[in-house]
């Protein structure tokens, strides 16, 4: 796997040799892909079968067993377990923060690319969130932190959706800027000639055409929110710890309960699992408008 | 429009305000934390100033050495692979029809998932005494090993995952761009009896240069910023074999508490990092402008 040509070549060798069919090829291509996909959802597996394991069976290595819900039971109802509540700061936090970042990333994007801001004005916005968004969110934590408390904002959800909404405002100034330049212009000046006011224009012309980019950018700043962990490492204790705060403690404790931890991995997976599932076109549209561009 | 003056700025001024709120006030702050030392005393932050003397610490500092240092190597011998082999992989299967849906599922599902849990995963799958690997190993009639123990085989255990954990996405991204090359350039080459490996080299490498540097610009900022999937695996032992710069500002500045120093070295990562955006943006202007 050293070099392109060494895989190809081969294959067309063969072909030309035995003539392969293209139904063939297309078999081939097929277990090639398989395979990949194999080894890309084999970890999934092996964490969801651990977590129906009991901590024996997990130990011991063993392939079959008989299938345990402790692991669940222990990390849902356990009065030690703070799973169920991390889990509903996790919705809480990355809901709100998801709902702020469209709103201010969509009348951005709409007021730089639609309402005659000098080019300097998008240069350096736009600009200046591409050096932030480079940068690891943990340098400016510590910032974050103090500020916070000084203003006594740490420690509760207000300070974590702020720093959210921050963190992800970048990525989704780019994709709704991305999306908000479908708008035709020649509709706006249209709109404004009649003399609507820019919320009218927003709600009836603007709204219609980028709903859809304001589902791809949601779903995905919501997914962002809902993994990001330096930050909330900094900013929460105990009362407003998230999903991925709950997973690294049980990681840190002198004996991991393995099978609790591979339980609630499963469960945290859940989420995103189902966004997938469910409304993959968005995740894909988002993935390539805004990631990539 | 006069009336429209007021709605162009109610429409961008909250983004411009959340900006300068968190992230221009809180970089201004680390500046100036970055030339005192702060002590605690009853509770109270108690700055002193000693100029320079944070920045001066930092070549001397052998903890930020090794993250520099094992980033680096972490990112880019990581991103290669990633690249490489997504690259592969697309070429090999491209012109797929079926299952297109099933496959992407697939190769997505993994970057939605957060990092720490793919760093919890990896752990258990590491296990010297269960995990997966190990029994894998076993089987085949080798030695265990101690991946995430052994400092020579820590970091490599740390870039396997990642490479897991990116391929996919690499590969779709570089999929798609290979799907998007017109098919008369490839015909018109057969026709010339171009070989496989002359189409390669001389129409698939160049054509796809641009999905090519997307992806590796995409990847390495992610690569320089990666904290999760190493706090949970190994926190940056042992020693300092899995030491990574954002661990290394995260261990001075919040577990250690020297706030100045730690704010120092932050000011010194966006510095680099600033620099390097600015001048890759140079570089690629003259080219922008034409294309």
């Amino acid at each position: 796997m050293t070099h392109a040509a060494d895989t190809q070549a081969p294959l067309a060798a063969s072909r030309r040799r035995f003539s392969l069919s293209e139904g063939q090829v297309s078999v081939i291509r097929h277990l090639v892909l398989m395979s990949f996909a194999l080894v890309v959802l084999f970890p999934f597996f092996w964490i969801v079968s651990a977590a129906f394991k009991t901590q024996i069976d997990l130990l011991m290595g063993h392939i079959l067993f008989e299938p345990n819900l402790d692991g669940f039971i222990n990390v849902i109802f356990d009065k030690t377990s703070d799973f169920l509540r991390n889990f509903g700061n996790s919705m809480v936090i990355g809901a709100v923060s998801t709902f702020l970042v469209l709103v201010i990333a969509t009348l951005a994007a709409f007021s730089l690319y639609r309402l005659q801001w000098p080019g300097w004005v998008l240069h350096s916005l736009l600009g200046w969130s591409v050096i932030f968004h480079m940068v690891p969110p943990i340098t400016l934590a510590g910032a974050w932190y103090s500020m916070f408390r000084s203003v006594g904002l740490d420690n509760t959800y207000s300070g974590i959706i702020l720093a959210h909404t921050t963190l992800h405002l970048p990525m989704a100034l780019w994709m709704m800027g991305v999306f908000v330049r479908d708008v035709p212009k020649e509709l706006v000046e249209a709109a404004q000639i009649d003399g609507a006011k820019v919320p009218r224009i927003l709600w009836h012309v603007v709204l219609p055409i980028v709903r859809p980019g304001l589902a791809a950018t949601g779903i995905l700043t919501f997914i962002f929110s809902w993994n990001e962990f330096p930050v909330v490492l900094v900013l929460s204790q105990r009362q407003t710890a998230t999903v991925p705060l709950g997973i690294g403690k049980y990681a840190q404790e002198n004996t991991i309960a393995f099978t609790e931890m591979a339980a609630a991995s499963t469960l945290s997976i859940l989420p995103a699992f189902l966004l997938l599932l469910f409304a993959q076109r968005f995740i894909v549209r988002g993935l390539t408008s805004g990631a990539v561009k | 429009m006069k009336s429209d003056t007021f709605w162009r700025h109610a429409t961008l001024w909250p983004a411009l305000v959340l900006f300068a709120l968190l992230t221009i006030l809180p970089l201004l702050k680390l500046l100036a934390l970055s030339f005192h030392d702060v002590e605690w005393v009853n509770r109270e932050a108690v700055w002193e100033w000693v100029g320079l003397a944070n920045y001066a610490r930092l070549p001397q500092d052998n903890l930020l050495r090794a993250g520099a240092l094992n980033t680096l190597i972490f990112a880019v011998v990581a991103v290669a692979l990633q690249m490489l082999i997504g690259f592969i992989l697309a070429l090999l299967t491209t012109r797929v029809v079926r299952g297109r849906v099933f496959y992407r599922t697939v190769f997505i599902l993994p970057i939605l998932v957060p990092g720490i849990i793919i760093g919890a995963i990896w752990k258990l799958m590491y296990s010297y005494d269960f995990g997966v690997l190990n029994s894998l190993l076993l089987w085949l009639g080798l030695a265990p090993q101690d991946w995430l123990g052994d400092p020579d085989l820590a970091l490599l255990s740390v870039i396997i995952v990642d490479v897991w954990h990116w391929t996919p996405f690499c590969f779709l991204l570089l999929l798609a761009g290979l799907e998007s090359l017109p098919d008369d350039i490839f015909e018109a080459a057969k026709i010339d009896g171009a070989t496989r490996w002359q189409q390669l080299r001389h129409i698939t490498l160049p054509l796809m240069l641009p999905t090519i540097a997307v992806t590796f610009v995409f990847r390495m900022i992610l690569a320089f910023k990666v904290f999760d999937e190493i706090y949970l695996l190994t926190g940056g032992g042992p020693g300092t074999s899995t030491e990574v710069i954002s661990f290394t500002i995260y261990r001075r500045f919040f577990t250690e508490d020297q706030t100045g120093y730690g704010a120092a070295m932050s000011i010194a990562v966006i510095a680099v990092i600033a620099a390097g955006i600015i001048a890759a943006t140079r570089a690629t202007a003259g080219k922008g402008a034409k294309a």
